[in-house]
């Protein structure tokens, strides 16, 4: 019996479809729960950043919790930065015992490029180890070998960039993700079809599934942005040229066209097994996006 | 060596200000390197505080300068028993090891620090130094390439890179080379890849509860330059 109902849509051979939505930088969740509702039965799951962008922000085990008490199937980000081994393990027994099952393993931008620069950063572990910490307690002990009353069960992934700057030495990476137990990749944004051939091509030899993963652009300022301040991502100049040749206003809606293109490729292509839709603070475009990309109706 | 960097003036001036008798302490080894406080920066931060004093109208303070070959030996801290006599306060120059030696010798002395301790380093060209060693007590250079992932990636992560680089830069500066790109273009050239292919399992921390202490006098007699108490 599959893990969570993710996990269920993965092994079932279907195309899937994950979004994602970041959460309120204060206490007020009305926003979080008006997108839980519009987006829960569109897509297969929803994921929840952890402190985006080293942003403090509501945590993503609380916006989890609300997409599970509103019938929505959550995946809980979790990154190394801001705790240490105990935080960690804390965090997935809690995760588990509130039925949230999904986890994401991520090691987390730096301190540095967000909004809380004097903070100490973390990173006792890094996304490897974090897999395998799950791993672990899964198996009944914690890290140090200690009995657990209740050992959780989940659906682990992780993140890969296929536009990386140096590929070789990510592949590295990728390879002991997929060695420590990540069921599952929620990749970077991809904005080159080719480069996402090429890691197509090597991923495919492994029994992982691949989720490509989509920014919904908004503006050429704001991919211009991307470039010069969110680390690893790089969007073309034909994506920038193509979003500035717009008039003002209707930059997202030139986003959301470029983006179901790009869905529509890979899906056509059979490229990998589904999508993330990453929309960056316009998550109610995310139908209209879903509608263009021929993806409405493909969800459980 | 340690590197550091002198504190802003502003900062010195203010540690200073209730005393009258203040002696500007350097240190001959690492501060002396990096250009932080070994003799010539005494001069300096003794000229700079009087030009400062003559400015603001307060020039009721008495200094003096002082070097000592090294601050965190203790032998080297009893030929400064005289000189702090009358002293009514002292700004070293030495790293933090330096500053609290002195703290521990002369009980009733306030010791200012006048750098800042910033890290273990080198000099890649004149006037910059760049941090090579976080001293982690665990060192595993030997599976790195002799790159220190430690130090000289930002998160310190033992796997492998990041997602962050662009164009062989560090996300947090562009100033700064990954360190992951550097070990495994080096491992390669090596024809030691495998090295980083390996799963390295989380840091165990203990080595680096602090404070931590080196037990080594076993068969060795006082000699060589840890022995030859000169100032």
């Amino acid at each position: 019996m599959a893990t969570s109902l993710l996990e269920e849509k993965l092994l079932s051979g279907e195309f899937v479809v994950t979004t994602e939505i970041g959460p309120p930088k204060g206490a007020d969740v009305s926003g979080v729960i008006h997108h839980v509702d519009l987006l829960k039965d569109m897509v297969d799951a929803i994921n929840v950043t952890d402190h985006q962008s080293s942003v403090m922000r509501y945590p993503s085990l609380g916006a989890c919790l609300l997409i599970k008490e509103r019938g929505g199937e959550p995946v809980l980000q979790i990154t190394c930065r801001d705790r240490n081994r105990l935080a960690l393990q804390a965090e997935v027994l809690f995760a588990y015992s509130r039925g949230i099952q999904n986890i994401l393993c991520l090691t987390g931008d730096s301190v540095d490029v967000g909004d809380h620069k004097d903070a100490k950063p973390v990173f006792d572990l890094d996304s490897v180890q974090l897999l395998r910490m799950i791993r672990t307690m899964e198996s009944g002990v914690d890290m140090a070998g200690n009995q657990l009353a209740g050992a959780p069960k989940c659906c682990i992934g992780a993140s890969v960039h296929p536009e990386a700057d140096f590929m070789e030495a990510q592949l590295v990476k990728f390879d002991k993700k997929v060695e420590a137990g990540a069921q599952f990749f929620q990749t970077q944004g991809v904005f080159d079809l080719a480069a996402f051939r090429r890691f197509m091509q090597y991923a495919s030899q492994f029994d992982v599934k691949i989720l490509a993963g989509f920014i919904v652009l908004s503006s050429a300022g704001m991919a211009r942005y991307m470039n010069s301040s969110v680390p690893g991502i790089t969007v073309p100049q034909e994506l920038i040229d193509e979003l500035a040749a717009v008039e003002k206003g209707k930059g997202l809606a030139k986003g959301v066209e470029i983006a179901a293109r790009f869905i529509r490729t890979i899906r056509e292509e059979g490229l990998c097994h589904g999508v993330h839709i990453m929309a960056v603070g316009n998550e109610s475009v995310v139908p209209e996006l879903l509608a263009a990309a021929e993806l409405v109706g493909v969800h459980r | 060596m340690i590197v550091a960097e002198q504190k802003p003036l502003e900062d010195i001036i203010r540690m200073v200000r209730p005393y009258k008798k203040v002696l500007l302490l350097g240190c001959g080894t690492c501060t002396t390197v990096c250009n932080a406080g070994g003799e010539t920066e005494v001069a300096f931060l003794h000229d700079a505080l009087r030009m400062a004093e003559a400015r603001a109208g307060d020039g009721r303070r008495e200094y003096s300068e002082a070097t000592l070959k090294r601050q965190c030996d203790p032998e080297f801290l009893e030929h400064l028993t005289e000189r702090v006599e009358g002293v009514d306060a002292v700004v070293s120059l030495a790293c933090g090891t330096g500053v609290q030696a002195l703290a521990e010798r002369f009980a009733d002395l306030p010791v200012f620090p006048g750098v800042n301790t910033s890290f273990i380093g080198m000099a890649v060209e004149w006037g910059v130094w760049d941090e090579r060693c976080a001293a982690c007590g665990d060192c595993r250079l030997e599976d790195t390439g002799g790159i220190c992932p430690i130090t000289r990636c930002t998160k310190g992560i033992l796997n492998g890179p990041c997602a962050g680089p662009k164009k062989g830069h560090c996300e947090v500066s562009p100033d700064m080379e990954c360190a992951w790109i550097l070990i495994y273009r080096r491992l390669e050239r090596l024809g030691q890849l495998e090295r980083m292919r390996r799963y390295y399992p989380p840091r165990n921390f203990r080595p680096i509860s602090r404070p931590r202490r080196i037990v080594g006098k076993a068969g060795l007699e006082a000699r060589g330059s840890h022995g030859d108490v000169t100032a």
